[in-house]
C-alpha cells in the first residue's frame, strides 16, 4: 500500500465524522516522552499523526512550536531520531511528517525521502515548500511512494488553489488562517475557506492552524472539513504537564469526543 | 504563476522557500516593482527623496592618508553620509514608496545594527506609515542608540528574544509578523536576502551606490577601479556597489564578510567565505551555516550588521561563477581599522565597513586603484567600541 493508499484509508474508516490528526513536535519534550506522547494520542482518538522534525528558524510556526522544537533540539532531537518515533508509531495509526526544506536538503532530497519511507511514514508535509519549488521532493516522493501533500492558504488564489488541489497527495492541508500555527479563538472563516478549497481538489481536505478547543474542531468539521489538525494546543499541554503522555491522551479523547 | 520580471535564481541559488500564504503577497510584489521600477513617475519622485531627503549622490572620496598607509590610491564612496547614516536608507525610502503605491500602510522591519530599522522607521515617518521593527534583544543592548532613534520616530521596537538574539531571529519573527498581517502589511527586508522578488528588489535599489561610483571615478581618475571591496552582511552595500562593475572584466569584485573570533573558532558571520553545503534560510537558497542536520548555526560578529549565518543568493552565484571573491575579517582587525580610519582620515566608520578597510589596507596586493563602499558611519558603534577598547 503506498502512503496515499493508507491516508485515504483512514480518512474513509472514519465514515462520516472528520479525522483527527494531532501534531507532535519529535523529541519533545524528549525522545522516550514523544513517543509515550505519541502513544497516548492514538489510545485517545487519533485518526493519523503529523510529526514534526525540530527546526531551528520553523517560519511557519508560532511560540508554543517554535520552542518545543528549540528544546527538542536541546534534548538531542536529529532527523533519524524521529523516524524512530514514526516508525514506532507508523505501526498504529498513518504518520504524516511535517519538516523543513533545510533538514531535507541538508541529507540530500533523495536520500531523506528514502529514509521517510524506509521508516513507514505516509505522508511528508514541507511548510516552506510551495508548489513552484516543490517538483524535485515531489517526484521524489512518488519514487519512494510517499504522499506529498500540499498546503492551501485563505490567501491562495483560485489559480493556485486549482495547481495546489491538483498537485496534493492524501490530502490537502489547509491553513486555516493567514499566520503561524498558535492557539485562536475564532473559528468563522472556517466554512468559506473549507468551501473554496474543495472546489479546488478530490482528496480530503484537513483543516489546521489555530484550532485550539474541541468546540473549534467541532466547527471545523461541521464547516465541511474532512479532516481536523490540532498543534499548538497539544504541544502546550506537553510543555506544561507532568504527565504529558496521559494529558494528552486525555485531551485528544475530548477532541475526538466532540468529533463523534 | 509567478510574474515574469525579476529573477528568481541566480545560477542554482534564490527561489521562494515560504509558507503558501505569503507567495501571492510575493507575485503581488513583484508586480508591483516591475511597474514602479518602469514608472517614470515613480522614480520621480525616488529621486527627488534621494537626491533632497537622503542625500545622494554621496561624495567619492579620495582617502590620501588611507591610501599612504594602503601604499595604494584608495577611494571611499561615502554612504555614511547619507541621512540616518548609511545605506539602508535608499532601500527603505523606495520600498516605502513602493508599499505606498501597493496601499499597504503597515510596514514591518527587521534590523540588526538597527540601521535598516532606523532607515524603515524614517521612510514611515516621512511618509506617514505605521512601522513595526523586529530588533534582536542582543542587539537592542549593543545598538542602543539607534533603539532611540526609531523609538523617537514613532517606531514600535519589538524585542525578539529566541536563540541567539540577534539578526537572524529579528529575520524569521519579521517574516512571521508578514505571514499574519499579509493583507495590510508590507515587508520591507534590510538586505538582499530573502525570496524572490526581494534579491532583486533590493540590489536595484541599492545599484545606484556602484552606478555613482562608476561614473565618479572615471571623471577623477579616468580609468575604472581595480578592485571594488564591500563588507557584506546579507550582501546589500555590495551587490549595490558590484552590479554596476560586473561587466567591467578588469575590476576584481571583493566581499568581507564577518571572521568573528577566526574562522577556525567556528564563531563567525562567513559563510560565502568557508563554502560549506549551501541551504535555505528566510526564504532563500543560498550559502550558510549549519550543521549535518541541516540546523541554521548561529553567527558571530562583533558587527551587528554582520553577524548572519546566511548571505544573498546572487553573491553565492557570483563567487560560484568566479565573478567575485569573499575574505573574511575577525572582530579585533575591524576593530583596529575603526580606530585607524578615524584617526587617519577624521572619519568614524561603522564596525561593518571596517572589516572591508581593514582588508584594504592590510592584506598584500598588486592593485593601484581600490574603491571601497564606506556604506554607514560609525556613530552607533561607539558605546560598544570604547567597551571592547577597554576605554569606557
Ligand atoms: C553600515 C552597514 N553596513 C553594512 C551592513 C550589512 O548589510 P549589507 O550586507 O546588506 O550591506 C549594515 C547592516 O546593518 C550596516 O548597518
Amino acid at each position: 500500500m503506498t502512503g496515499a493508499e493508507r491516508i485515504a484509508a483512514a480518512f474513509l474508516g472514519c465514515q462520516r465524522r472528520a479525522a483527527l490528526m494531532p501534531y507532535l513536535m519529535g523529541g519533545f519534550p524528549d525522545q522516550a516522552r514523544s513517543l509515550a506522547i505519541a502513544n497516548g494520542y492514538v489510545d485517545g482518538g487519533a485518526d493519523l499523526i503529523e510529526l514534526g522534525v525540530p527546526f531551528s528558524d520553523p517560519l511557519a510556526d508560532g511560540p508554543v512550536i517554535q520552542s518545543a522544537g528549540t528544546a527538542a533540539l536541546a534534548a538531542g532531537a536529529t532527523f533519524d531520531r524521529v523516524l524512530a518515533t514514526a516508525s514506532a508509531v507508523a505501526e498504529r495509526v498513518p504518520v504524516v511528517l511535517m519538516c523543513y526544506s533545510n533538514a531535507i536538503l541538508a541529507r540530500g532530497t533523495d536520500r531523506a525521502i528514502a529514509g521517510i519511507a524506509a521508516a513507514g511514514v505516509s505522508g511528508l508535509i514541507v511548510p516552506d515548500l510551495p508548489l513552484e519549488e516543490a517538483p524535485a521532493t515531489a517526484l521524489s516522493c512518488s519514487a519512494a511512494g510517499v504522499a506529498f501533500v500540499g498546503l492551501a492558504a485563505p490567501t491562495s488564489t483560485d489559480e493556485r488553489l486549482a495547481a495546489i488541489g491538483a498537485a496534493t497527495q492524501g490530502f490537502l492541508y489547509t491553513v486555516a488562517v493567514a499566520g503561524t500555527t498558535g492557539e485562536r479563538g475564532d473559528h468563522s472563516a472556517y466554512a468559506e475557506v473549507v468551501a473554496r478549497v474543495r472546489a479546488h481538489t478530490s482528496v480530503p481536505v484537513a483543516l489546521g492552524f489555530g484550532i485550539s478547543t474541541p468546540q473549534q474542531a467541532r466547527a471545523a468539521a461541521d464547516a465541511g472539513a474532512d479532516g481536523v489538525i490540532v498543534g499548538s494546543r497539544l504541544v502546550r499541554e506537553a510543555a506544561e504537564s507532568d504527565d504529558p503522555a496521559a494529558s494528552c491522551k486525555a485531551l485528544v479523547e475530548q477532541f475526538a469526543q466532540a468529533l463523534r | 504563476m509567478s510574474g515574469a520580471g525579476v529573477e528568481h535564481r541566480f545560477g542554482p541559488y534564490g527561489g521562494q522557500y515560504v509558507p503558501e500564504t505569503l507567495m501571492p503577497a510575493l507575485a503581488e510584489l513583484e508586480a508591483a516593482w516591475v511597474s514602479a521600477r518602469a514608472d517614470p513617475q515613480f522614480q520621480a519622485q525616488l529621486g527627488r527623496l534621494l537626491r533632497d531627503y537622503a542625500g545622494r549622490p554621496t561624495p567619492l572620496y579620495l582617502a590620501e592618508r588611507l591610501s599612504a598607509a594602503a601604499g595604494r590610491t584608495t577611494y571611499l564612496k561615502r554612504e555614511d553620509l547619507l541621512h540616518t547614516g548609511a545605506h539602508k536608507i535608499n532601500n527603505a525610502l523606495g520600498q516605502a514608496l513602493l508599499a505606498v503605491r501597493m496601499g499597504k500602510r503597515r510596514i514591518i522591519a527587521e534590523t540588526g545594527a538597527g540601521q535598516h530599522g532606523v532607515a524603515s522607521a524614517t521612510a514611515c515617518a516621512l511618509l506617514d506609515l505605521e512601522c513595526v521593527v523586529y530588533m534582536g534583544a542582543e542587539d537592542i543592548r549593543r545598538q542602543a542608540p539607534n533603539v532611540q532613534r526609531m523609538g523617537l520616530l514613532g517606531a514600535t521596537v519589538v524585542p525578539v528574544e529566541a536563540g541567539a538574539r540577534t539578526l537572524k531571529e529579528a529575520v524569521s519573527e519579521a517574516i512571521r509578523d508578514w505571514v499574519t498581517n499579509v493583507a495590510d502589511s508590507h515587508y520591507i527586508i534590510g538586505s538582499a536576502v530573502g525570496p524572490a522578488p526581494y534579491p532583486a528588489i533590493v540590489r536595484d535599489l541599492q545599484r545606484c551606490i556602484g552606478d555613482e561610483a562608476r561614473d565618479q571615478i572615471l571623471a577623477c581618475e579616468g580609468r575604472l577601479p581595480q578592485r571594488v571591496i564591500a563588507c557584506v552582511g546579507g550582501g546589500s552595500n555590495a551587490i549595490g556597489l558590484f552590479t554596476a562593475f560586473v561587466d567591467d572584466e578588469g575590476v576584481e569584485l571583493i566581499g568581507v564578510e564577518a571572521a568573528g573570533e577566526g574562522i577556525e573558532s567556528g564563531r563567525h558571520g562567513a559563510p560565502l567565505t568557508v563554502a560549506g553545503r549551501p541551504g535555505v534560510l528566510h526564504g532563500s537558497f543560498s550559502a550558510l551555516l549549519q550543521d549535518d542536520e541541516g540546523q541554521i548555526a548561529e553567527a558571530h560578529s562583533v558587527s551587528a550588521g554582520l553577524d548572519y549565518p546566511g548571505s544573498g543568493p546572487e553573491h553565492a552565484w557570483l563567487r560560484d561563477s568566479g565573478r567575485a571573491s569573499y575574505v573574511a575579517v575577525t572582530d579585533s582587525e575591524a576593530l583596529a581599522a575603526f580606530e585607524r580610519t578615524a584617526e587617519l582620515e577624521g572619519i568614524i566608520p561603522a564596525l561593518e565597513p571596517a572589516h572591508a578597510i581593514h582588508f584594504a589596507l592590510n592584506l598584500p596586493s598588486e592593485s593601484e586603484l581600490d574603491l571601497i563602499c564606506l556604506s554607514g558611519r560609525g556613530d552607533k558603534d561607539l558605546a560598544e567600541v570604547l567597551k571592547l577598547l577597554g576605554r569606557a
